[in-house]
């Protein structure tokens, strides 16, 4: 079943086009690694399936809802009622966390579950917890962000993603404000996600992780998706000039 | 040649009482003016900060003219500008003082509150919004409670400034501590009634910066 279908995306800010045709469909249970350069749009395309950014044109839909299309050229978003449904199929870890500072760990997870979609406080806690047990955070759950190295706290946002139980998870770039030893223990978090069949969208420099933990590799630069395919072809086997010339930057 | 005038020989208990009754008044438009300043001075950020071009223009205008024009000043208009606009729209001496303290500390409140806000990160926003938080749930549950603590040192600053400031009342003949100190040194010749109204004030600012220190360490709960 396809979860997300994106077709025909575009987006520019001024001159610049940084999407400039962009159709690609994720179905449940997959793994999807999103490589290229600084600048390609790879983040841009997270933003906007993530309503942080609003396309110039094209659709973007979930399952069988459509978050915003282009009718007759005109962009339209989904009613409000409905866009609070179909932004609840997806969550979003970014690059720097972006935990809440004033909250503890514990908060930072049940916060929205408990306020937001107004679940049982008990319920919501029972939840954090087996998640941050799976994390290996049990023991952080009354730490402040603060005290936390970058690893533990980007294992708590992605426990806080977890927690509104999303159909589809977006990882933007989830290792790059880490240190190497750091950036293993988000790697081993993901790849559990992926043995547990969780559907996952993942924006990454990371070349030898892509290859391991994806079903599906886009390369993408200058906006448009330049291949596609599983592992084995773009990495293994990459046919265009400018896939092969980006890899081999890695390979050196 | 003249004859030399009578004076009453000086008591401190005189003076202490006297302060006191003033000092009383002196609190009473130091804390409407707190009441009305500080969520006044958010709204007057809002508007500061609108996408409205002509909202922002105005608030900037209004708060350019609260920081550049003595505060003293803003108090004789705020009290004879009425009656000398409109025949009989006269105004009291305290709803006076309370009006133009209130619109002028809102002013300098709202450039503090301002600068704290804009210091959040735009990430901070973002996270909340994919959480699925609304606009009001962002800035209530999220954003507020951080600029509290960031710009709560500026607030003392001004809160401290406005239990001082609470002596240009006296221009308008609200009879504040200060004023009352002026009439008891004019009628006993002596400047006890001055330093007797400066003790009062360093007092009343040593609670404040109790107050506000223990504010800050509860707020202080986290690290930046």
């Amino acid at each position: 079943m396809s979860l997300l279908e994106i077709k025909n995306l575009k987006k520019s800010f001024g001159d610049n086009n940084v999407l400039r045709d962009i159709s690609l469909n994720v179905d449940e249970g997959q793994v999807v690694a999103v490589i290229g350069p600084s600048g390609s749009g790879k983040s841009t395309l997270l933003r906007c399936a993530t309503t942080l950014e609003i396309p110039d044109s094209g659709d973007i839909k979930y399952i069988d809802e459509y978050l915003c299309r282009t009718v007759d050229g005109v962009m339209q978003y989904a009613k409000k009622d409905k866009l609070k449904k179909i932004c609840s199929y997806f969550g979003l870890v970014f690059q720097n966390f972006n935990l809440f500072p004033h909250y503890t760990v514990m908060k930072n997870i049940i916060d929205a579950p408990v306020k937001v979609m107004k679940q049982d406080k008990k319920q919501a806690e029972k939840t954090a917890m087996d998640l941050l047990t799976k994390m290996g955070i049990a023991d952080k759950a009354d730490a402040y962000p603060c005290n936390l190295s970058g690893g533990q706290q980007q294992r708590v946002s992605i426990a806080r993603a977890l927690a509104l139980n999303p159909r589809i998870l977006f990882f933007d770039e989830p290792t790059s404000a880490l240190d190497p030893e750091l950036t293993g223990e988000i790697l081993k978090v993901i790849r559990q996600l992926a043995a547990e069949n969780m559907t996952m969208v993942i924006v990454t420099h990371e070349m030898t992780f892509a290859r391991d933990v994806a079903d599906h590799i886009i390369f993408m630069d200058g906006g448009v998706i330049v291949e596609e395919g599983s592992p084995e072809e773009v990495i293994g086997n990459p046919k265009s000039e400018r896939t092969k010339a980006f890899l081999s930057r890695f390979e050196g | 040649m003249l004859p030399m005038p009578i004076i009453a020989a000086i008591s401190p208990k005189v003076v202490f009482t006297q302060l006191l009754g003033g000092f009383e008044l002196t609190i009473r438009l130091f804390f409407l003016t707190l009441l009305f300043a500080l969520p006044l001075g958010m709204l007057v950020a809002f508007c500061r900060m609108s996408k409205f071009t002509p909202l922002r223009w105005i608030t900037k205008l209004y708060i350019s003219i609260m920081r550049g024009t003595p505060l003293m000043l803003q108090l004789m208009v705020v009290f004879y500008g009425p009656s000398y606009l409109f025949k009989g729209a006269d105004i009291e001496r305290f709803p006076a003082a309370v009006i133009a303290f209130s619109i002028n500390y809102a002013a300098y409140f709202a450039e503090i509150y301002r600068g704290g806000i804009e210091s959040i990160p735009k990430g901070q926003y973002e996270a909340a919004k994919v959480l699925g938080y609304n606009k009001i749930q962002t800035f209530m549950r999220i954003i507020l409670p951080q600029v509290l603590r960031n710009v709560l040192p500026a607030i003392t600053n001004e809160v401290i400034t406005l239990v001082k400031d609470t002596s240009l009342a006296s221009v308008i003949a609200y009879t504040e501590m200060f004023s009352v100190a002026k009439r008891l040194s004019a009628k006993y010749l002596s400047l006890l009634p001055y330093a007797g109204s400066g003790l009062f004030y360093y007092v009343a600012n040593y609670i404040v910066s109790i107050v506000m220190e223990f504010f800050e360490k509860k707020l202080n709960y986290y690290e930046k």
